[in-house]
């Protein structure tokens, strides 16, 4: 019975918590909708793409490959981000360069982004620093599935 | 004669047009309140020529969405009850609003209107009875799916509205003890004295337990969160999972017209109805002796905002406890229905009986 009683109690106590935050929040929209400026908002909502919050630093987002001074992409085809990447969506395929001290540059340099789970273990992998996922670029979403596969030139970009 | 048909037609009329826009409007109610309860904003999106104005015309847009999205019924399902499920469960439950009366007798160039489409004397009665019907609408969905899942949300539905239908019925008989009468609208008029020459004899206040009883009741009626068995999102795939486009439509906005039905109830069984506190029929009569006399008009209309303020007041009431409660188990459930809830309302029946002949 006493336990009856508590769950009561717990009953009561649980539509007073929501019940707090309705009128707490309608206040503060009501306020807004009057125009009174307020320190807090009614809701955490961020209005995404026409309010968007900053991306951090670290964040992975869409890849870019980066360039020496001439301009060439810096990939040295070693191979390392396409053996390391988990969803295997990186293809490259080498050609040979005629600086000796670089041996090698990619032909092309495709990554399916419609596999890629944004991991990161690409940019870890790679030696020279060729690849890194810091364009802030998150709205990815297309019409189709070819237009997911970034090749060179999109990734160079 | 004619002219009777005629008005009760235009009852008809009205009285769908009011329940039909509240239920689309209570989807936008229950999503905006769940947002606003969880800090968040809600739909927003739906605008007109680039007029938003809260996301008002999002229902507009879910129907529209709901109209032109395909009508699937598979190949395994029984294609008449298919079809025929979710218009059943939707008629049952908009007939009952023709029992719910809005407010007082009006007078219209000479003749009395009464402000309640069937004027019987066994309207409770005929919503209870229609309320029933409605699990037919339920149960045909699950069976004639042929879809094992919706068969078991089906079985469900059935095996919970039956039992909380018996402490509904019950709890209700000590409200007819009170208000000796099955007729809503005379309900109401005996909700009019006074009790103590200052309390309104209100439900609430001569049965309040059994005010307690038939909300829970109602709420498993309604079968939403917590009592939503027979849909149940996360563990069992409802009794209409094999329903999409507006036939889906139909069961949820049954769903949305049993929640005001169930205010309706609650309103006219415990809270008074139409009924305003101390106004009688030509004005207030405060119990410290202060007379204020109101035009007739002005009287009606006062009683039919009351009834619609408190309608929507158990509306909002409903959306919070279906944001708040996570769900029962299906053993709980059936415990707390026929372990709780029937004998506190035979109790709530023997303890009425009682008091009302030792005050007799
Ligand atoms: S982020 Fe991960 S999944 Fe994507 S390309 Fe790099 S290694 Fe592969
Ligand atoms: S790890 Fe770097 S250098 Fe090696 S193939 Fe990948 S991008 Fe090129």
């Amino acid at each position: 019975m006493m336990k009856l009683l508590g769950y009561f109690f717990e009953i009561i106590r649980g539509s007073w918590i929501t019940c707090r935050h309705f009128v707490v929040n309608m206040w503060f929209h009501t306020l807004k909708v009057l125009g009174i400026r307020t320190k807090r908002r009614g809701a955490v909502t961020i209005q995404y793409p026409e309010e968007k919050k900053e991306i951090a630093p670290r964040h992975r987002s869409l890849h870019r490959l980066m360039t020496r001074e001439d301009g060439r992409p810096r990939c040295v085809v070693c191979m390392l981000c396409m053996t390391v990447c988990p969803s295997e969506c990186i293809y490259i395929e080498a050609a040979e360069d005629s600086d000796p001290e670089i041996q090698k540059y990619p032909k092309k340099f495709i990554i399916d982004l419609s596999r890629c789970c944004f991991c990161g273990f690409c940019v870890e992998a790679c030696p020279e620093d060729a690849i890194r996922m810091d364009t802030g670029k998150i709205d990815l979403a297309t019409y189709s599935r070819e237009n997911l596969i970034y090749d060179l030139n999109r990734l160079v970009g | 004669m004619g002219i009777d048909w005629l008005i009760v037609l235009i009852k008809i009329i009205f009285g769908l047009v009011w329940f039909l826009t509240l239920t689309l409007y209570l989807t936008w109610v229950e999503r905006k309140e769940s947002a606003v309860i969880q800090d968040r904003i809600g739909a927003n999106r739906a605008e007109i020529l680039g007029l938003r104005v809260l996301g008002l015309f999002q229902p507009f847009a879910d129907a529209i969405k709901m109209i032109f999205k395909e009508d699937f019924v598979p190949s395994f399902a029984n294609r008449f009850l298919h079809t025929l499920a979710p218009f059943l469960s939707f008629f049952f439950v908009a007939v009952t609003i023709s029992a719910i009366p809005f407010g007082d007798k009006i007078q219209i160039a000479g003749r009395e209107i009464s402000l309640q489409i069937l004027n019987a004397n066994v309207t409770l009665l005929f919503v209870l009875a229609m309320l029933s019907l409605a699990i037919y609408g339920i149960v045909l969905g699950g069976w004639a799916s042929r879809n094992r899942y919706t068969l078991l949300g089906g079985m469900r539905g059935a095996a919970q509205l039956i039992s909380y239908e018996v402490a509904l019925g019950l709890s209700l008989v000590g409200v007819i003890m009170v208000f000796p009468s099955l007729n809503l609208q005379d309900i109401v008029y005996e909700q009019g004295e006074l009790l103590f020459g200052w309390l309104p004899k209100w439900g609430i206040f001569l049965q309040p337990l059994a005010f307690l009883i038939f909300l829970f009741a109602a709420l498993a009626e309604t079968k939403r969160v917590p009592f939503d068995l027979p849909e149940g999102e996360s563990e069992i795939i409802g009794f209409f999972t094999e329903y999409s486009g507006l036939k889906w439509g139909m069961f949820m906005m049954t769903d949305f017209m049993e929640i005001i039905i169930v205010s309706c109830l609650l309103t006219t069984l415990f809270f008074g109805g139409w009924q305003v506190p101390w106004l009688g029929p030509d004005g207030f009569h405060f119990p410290w002796g202060w007379d204020w006399f109101l035009p007739r008009w002005l009287v009606v209309l006062l009683q039919v905002g009351a009834f619609n303020l408190k309608v929507f007041f158990f509306c909002w009431f409903q959306v919070l406890v279906r944001w708040t409660y996570p769900r029962f188990r299906y053993d709980q459930v059936m415990d707390f229905g026929w372990k709780l809830l029937i004998p506190l309302s035979l109790i709530n029946i023997m303890a009425t009986g009682i008091i009302m002949s030792v005050l007799q």
